[in-house]
């Protein structure tokens, strides 16, 4: 009976703690410092393992002499120029790169005979490894600018390429259908069904695109460049400071999660009637903050 | 009138789904299309449509022949199909890009308005039921007032009560319209044929064509429990029957 009693009363408590935590939006309604816990536990794990002397620090820095390196970088105007100059590089390559991809997968989307003739030509080349291109991009275009941000376009114009042309062919017959039934024009049919049935999966190729143009910067910096935070890298390891490249490290993730978030930041409005789990999730949990308040 | 001669589709895998049909429609008038699956009717539909082309024969519409989608002509799907994108008046006024603003709001919060959705006018497709989309649906397609209506099973993917309230709903708007546009209903739901058409098609595979004709004559609005309605069901029931119909089709 007591058994009973206590099992009864047990799942009241586990039912009420689940409600509260229900009402309180999940995991997903935990503050994003939850994100830091694990990447700070560790780096102050490391902190005090320095601190105690169970290393040196001096192949893998502790926080504290990243901090201060980051300072000092920061105070010197080094680190904003640096990470400027390699913002600047991959915004432009960026750019080049969903143009051109944008315009190719647009085209072998829509035409299954040219797709037939460049398709497989330009699956060949993405197979390529990034590093194989920069002899080549120095060759022709020299160690300056042009070769590096040609490189992060290359790079940005393939998921770009495979996502417009992906997203173009699997675009629901049925929703076409009823442009057809409306008699739209081919300009009309791309504008108002096409662009934005594609919209999802294209926002999801920019953000790949994005992340590897993030990639590509870091070997186009090694292509004899004098700023940007890929020479930060390499100036820290031939100068052996890696306190410098770790700071150079951080920054590029710094950047690369910024950028993307606006990314996400500017295109969410353009899809905010999709009917995607995770939306639902957050509405609900949208109206629980508004219930709990 | 909607006139169809001498309708064949082949499609390339050889499959012979109409062969040789002809109709007539008059201006008005409600025609439900049954038969088992694969004898046609959609094929048919979609061809009057202009979404498929017919192999030969024509179809026209007071005398002029049809050589794809017309304006004269609108559809509703066996699913809603609304853009997801677009906000449910956004839907509604689609096919209304020609006309000013002004108009083409007026007329689709007007297409609403008779469906009973005003109130669901800036809600997302995704947060209407199924018998609301379709709803929705059925305002997209009247809202520019054509001559003829092709519904495609439109209401079979909804329970029975939605069903039945989406039918009664379907000829109220059909007799509210300003010009009655003539509907061609295809479905496999008899019970729908009898309270919807004025006349039903029944349709027969191999290749598609039509094997019997069926005037009903019942008031409306039409209920199971009228008088005459299990009778128009059982001659419905006995034609689709295939021994029967293959007598049906011996004594014609």
């Amino acid at each position: 009976m007591t058994d009973i009693l206590s099992d009864t009363e047990a799942r009241k408590h586990r039912d009420a703690r689940s409600a509260l935590f229900e009402r309180a939006g999940g995991l997903r309604n935990v503050p994003l410092a939850v994100g830091l816990i694990l990447p700070l536990s560790l780096a102050l794990v490391w902190e005090l393992a320095v601190a105690a002397g169970l290393s040196s620090g001096r192949l893998l820095p502790p926080p504290s002499v990243i901090i201060q390196t980051l300072g000092a970088l920061w105070g010197q105007g080094d680190l904003s120029g640096h990470a400027l100059t390699t913002l600047w590089r991959v915004l432009v390559g960026f750019g080049l790169g969903v143009a051109a991809g944008t315009i190719a997968g647009a085209i072998t989307g829509y035409s299954r005979g040219i797709a037939r003739v460049l398709d497989p030509t330009v699956q060949a080349l993405r197979a390529i490894p990034s590093i194989a291109w920069v002899p080549l991009f120095i060759l022709w275009f020299g160690i300056f600018e042009l070769s590096k941000i040609t490189l992060i376009a290359t790079g940005v114009f393939f998921p770009v390429y495979l996502g417009t042309m992906d997203a173009i062919r699997s675009v629901d017959r049925k929703v076409v259908e009823v442009g057809l039934v409306h008699r739209l024009s081919s300009p009309a049919m791309i504008g108002r069904i096409m662009l934005p049935a594609i919209l999802p999966a294209y926002v999801t190729a920019l953000r790949s695109g994005l992340g590897l143009g993030w990639m590509f910067v870091v070997a186009a910096e090694f292509m004899g460049a004098s700023r940007g935070l890929g020479y930060l890298l390499i100036d820290g390891q031939q100068l052996g400071k890696p306190a410098q490249i770790v700071a150079a490290i951080i920054t590029f993730a710094v950047l690369g999660k910024l950028t993307d978030s606006i990314l996400v930041a500017v295109t969410r409005p353009l899809l905010r009637w999709e009917d995607r789990f995770g939306q639902r999730a957050d509405s609900r949990a949208a109206a629980n903050r508004q219930e709990v308040a | 009138m909607l006139s169809i001669e001498n309708l064949s589709k082949v499609y390339q895998n050889g499959t012979h789904a109409v062969g040789g049909l002809d109709l007539s429609v008059e201006p008005g008038a409600i025609v439900a299309i049954v038969g088992a699956s694969g004898c046609g009717k959609s094929s048919l539909l979609r061809i009057i449509a202009g979404l498929e082309l017919a192999s030969s024969g024509v179809v026209k519409i007071d005398g002029i022949p049809l050589d794809g989608p017309h304006d004269r002509i609108g559809v509703v799907f066996q699913e809603p199909r609304l853009l997801p994108w677009l906000t449910v008046k956004q839907n509604v006024g689609f096919g209304l890009a020609h006309l000013p603003r002004e108009e083409r709001l007026y007329r689709a919060e007007l297409a609403l308005l008779l469906v009973g959705l005003s109130n669901k006018a800036n809600a997302w497709p995704r947060e209407l039921s199924g018998g609301q989309a379709q709803r929705v649906a059925i305002a997209r397609a009247l809202v520019s007032r054509p001559d003829v209506l092709l519904l495609d099973e439109p209401f079979s993917a909804l329970d029975a009560f939605t069903r039945a309230d989406l039918q009664r709903h379907l000829l109220e708007i059909w007799r509210g319209s300003e010009s009655q546009p003539t509907m061609i209903v295809v479905t496999h739901d008899l019970d729908e044929a009898v309270a919807l058409a004025d006349r039903i098609i029944v349709m027969r595979p191999d290749p598609g064509r039509i094997i019997a004709e069926l005037p009903v004559n019942l008031a409306r609005p039409r209920h199971r429990a009228q008088p005459g309605f299990d009778a128009v069901r059982h001659r419905l029931v006995a034609l689709l029957d295939r021994r029967s119909a293959d007598a049906a089709l011996r004594s014609a």
